[in-house]
């Protein structure tokens, strides 16, 4: 397991799942908050009729930057530099960390306000900065509701999609200082609460840290693509910006937005148009911040990007459509997975990211419907990379001395498989087994390894007689073929 | 027309009905069906689990049983997916293997696609006094596509009444070897499916993959609901003379 990646230090996914599957309020939360937003998006995606064309432009458009990466991201380098910003290179998370913590040193300054971004969550930026003295203030309302609890993000958009209104006033009456005694669990006075909450940390903030969802290789424009405004507060008020971006960020010319920024905030939250899409470049005498640091992340990317396959999940542009129809992700929430990235893309990202380690079981924590990739506004074929990525774990695993039990069940099907003759037999030897523990035709709870299975699911007894018998014996003259 | 069946190993072995079913219907539609003896896998529960070494001899045989054949149809979604979309990129590396899976796997129709699309028919004489309601699989759904079809099959068979299942499009929880890895999500997913079903209000539950019905049938069975799982070609196969 690399450095690079946030990790939670769960079980592996089907031991997580099954702790979160206990929770029934978490899952009564997250399947009203992932109904309405699937529904809202359907609806606004529909009303486009070129929306399938947008999806195909967004897909060809990640495809070629990615192949081009170094040059876009060259040519970002030089954009940003020539508008007065510093651009910082960092190879994984304690490069990105240090730089950062060093670029806010430098300012003098002991506490940041901080844009949502899952950048920043991937490298643990809060808690190293809180190392090195420095207090980071989440502004995004989720983000302050998951840092005041001392809880984990466990969704890419809606970070506090596990909280209900009534744990989000008991978060805030007993985390937050400043909250009033009276406090309801209105969203509105929730939303009041919090903005009393914020307002004084903008108004004193002197440096301020954000993600990137996009940057303009041509102009060295950096976006931001946020719903509140305390993103544009944080992007606008400081003297210092310091933005942390993936180096799959990058798009190639200003235009290229355009495809994006429509497909966006309709898979996302199922708006038209964003609420508030902040752009900047570089540093302007007396409007915004003075000063400007770009620090683009690799941790893990240029090895994803090595992989043929696998490459396409650098697509993402983290709108989480994929995570909202998943229904796997609807019912364990996104702590299961163990990773800043939880769901469908989680699942593919993570494990390429971070390398192998715990992330083995997210390949298979899957049934792969293929709902994510129907949803993926560009159109990251995420059951095709599970599979692929699925296939890598088991070929890593083939080298070692004592062979799974799973791969000898696997070897031993195809033994059988390969022969028509084999598997006549087995089929036989089958149906008499079936019959010594069958009752009434169904077979009931099982021993041993395959009670997780027959724990609430019946299995058929098999019959006495395959297809293949029936087939020989009515069909006689065929059999010589 | 030189049509033949393939009845996967998973039909072969436990589901035994559903082939049998495949054979009447498309004899009473007047055609006459082969059942290639050297078949037996498609190698999904390999290639979808990470084995593909395990699954490439499968592709071979699979490739090898069905030449020569002008359409090949078969009882499942998945394993009609799993032909058309993953044999070409199982073969990708050997030439040969190549050539043949790229004449045999375009001609493999999962049943509902085969009716409509290649026999031009949708009312296929069927009897089946029921009230039933349909789940379309993953597969069907998302990778093969057949839409409609399945719906516009049943619509037309005598004496049903289709009613509307919640939620359809949702995955039941199976997923293969996921119902295994995963068993309490899995049993979490099936749970809602199942409440679905009895929302439905039907008293058989049919679907185009005995793989689906396997495991809502079998949770089902357990709860004791009453309700049956039928696969959509032992619907269409039922006429009035031999009505259950
Ligand atoms: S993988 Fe696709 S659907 Fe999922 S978050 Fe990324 S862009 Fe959105």
């Amino acid at each position: 397991m690399s450095e690079g990646l946030v990790w939670l230090g769960t079980p592996a996914f089907p031991q997580a799942a099954k702790k979160a599957l206990a929770d029934t309020q978490l899952r009564r939360n997250l399947g009203k908050a992932t109904g309405t937003i699937r529904d809202k998006r359907l609806r606004v995606c529909a009303e486009l009729d070129d929306w399938e064309q947008l999806r195909d432009s967004a897909a060809a458009l990640k495809l070629r930057t990615l192949r081009h990466l170094p040059r876009y991201l060259e040519q970002l380098e030089a954009s940003v530099t020539a508008a007065g910003g510093t651009v910082h290179w960092a190879a994984d998370a304690a490069e990105a960390n240090r730089i950062v913590a060093e670029l806010v040193k430098a300012t003098g300054e002991r506490e940041v306000v901080k844009v949502k971004s899952m950048a920043t969550q991937e490298i643990g930026l809060n808690e190293a900065l809180a190392a090195e003295g420095i207090t980071a203030h989440e502004t995004d309302l989720a983000e302050l509701i998951v840092q005041l609890a001392d809880d984990r993000p466990s969704h890419i958009l809606v970070p506090a999609i596990h909280r209900n209104r009534a744990e989000i006033r008991e978060i805030f009456r007993s985390r937050m200082p400043d909250a009033p005694a009276d406090l309801t669990d209105e969203p509105r006075a929730l939303a009041e609460a919090a903005r009393l909450h914020l307002r004084e940390k903008f108004l004193r903030a002197k440096v301020a840290v954000s993600g990137a969802n996009f940057a303009v290789a041509e102009t060295g424009t950096v976006l931001v693509v946020e719903s509140e405004g305390n993103g544009r507060m944080c992007l606008t008020l400081p003297d210092t910006l310091i933005t942390v971006m993936g180096i799959e960020k990058v798009v190639p010319t200003f235009a290229d937005l355009e495809v994006f920024l429509q497909l966006l905030p309709r898979s996302a939250t199922g708006e038209r148009m964003n609420p508030y899409t902040s752009a900047w470049t570089g540093v302007h005498a007396a409007d915004g911040p003075s000063t400007f640091h770009l620090v683009l992340l690799d941790n893990g990317r240029t090895a994803t990007l090595t992989d043929q396959v696998g490459r396409q999940a650098l697509g993402c542009i983290r709108c989480s459509a994929c995570l909202n129809v998943c229904p796997v992700y609807e019912r364990v929430g996104g702590h299961a997975y163990g990773s800043v990235y939880p769901g469908p893309i989680g699942a593919i990202l993570t494990p390429q990211l971070a390398g192998v380690g715990h992330a083995a079981s997210l390949p298979f924590a899957s049934t792969l419907c293929g709902a994510c990739y129907d949803a993926c506004p560009v159109k990251i074929n995420i059951p095709e990379v599970l599979v692929h990525l699925r296939a890598k774990e088991v070929d890593a695993k083939r080298g070692r001395r004592t062979p799974t039990v799973e791969s000898l069940l696997m070897r031993a099907a195809t033994e059988v498989l390969a022969s028509p003759e084999r598997l006549r037999l087995a089929q036989k030897a089958g149906a008499l087994g079936g019959r010594l523990v069958g009752r009434g035709g169904r077979i009931g709870p099982l021993p041993g390894p395959f009670h997780a299975w027959s724990d609430t699911r019946d299995l058929p007894v098999p019959p006495a007689e395959s297809f293949r018998a029936w087939w020989q014996r009515t069909h006689p003259e065929e059999n010589d073929r | 027309m030189r049509v033949a069946l393939f009845i996967t190993c998973f039909n072969d072995t436990l589901f035994p009905e559903t082939g049998k079913a495949v054979v009447r219907l498309l004899e009473r539609l007047g055609h006459q069906v082969d059942f290639p003896l050297g078949q037996t896998c498609c190698g999904q529960p390999q290639f979808n689990t990470g084995y593909r070494p395990e699954a490439r001899p499968l592709v071979r045989r699979f490739a090898e049983a069905f030449a020569g054949y002008d359409a090949v149809v078969t009882p499942s979604g998945s394993c009609a997916a799993m032909v058309r979309e993953h044999h070409p990129l199982l073969a990708a590396d050997d030439p040969g293997l190549r050539r043949a899976v790229a004449q045999v796997a375009p001609k493999v129709h999962e049943l509902s696609e085969f009716l409509v699309d290649v026999l031009g028919v949708t009312d296929v004489g069927a009897y089946y006094p029921h009230r039933v309601t349909y789940h379309p699989t993953c597969h069907s759904l998302r990778m093969l596509r057949v839409g409609e079809r399945p719906l516009r099959l049943l619509r037309a068979v005598k004496g049903i009444e289709l009613v509307e299942l919640p939620a359809a499009e949702e995955c039941c929880g199976f997923g293969g070897t996921f119902a295994v890895k995963n068993p309490d999500v899995s049993a979490a997913m099936l749970a809602d499916k199942m409440r679905h079903v009895l929302d439905s209000r039907a008293e058989v539950l049919t679907a185009g993959d005995n793989s689906c019905l396997l495991h809502i049938g079998g949770g089902l069975g357990r709860l004791r609901t009453g309700v049956r799982t039928v696969h959509l070609a032992e619907i269409l196969a039922a006429t009035e003379g031999e009505a259950r």
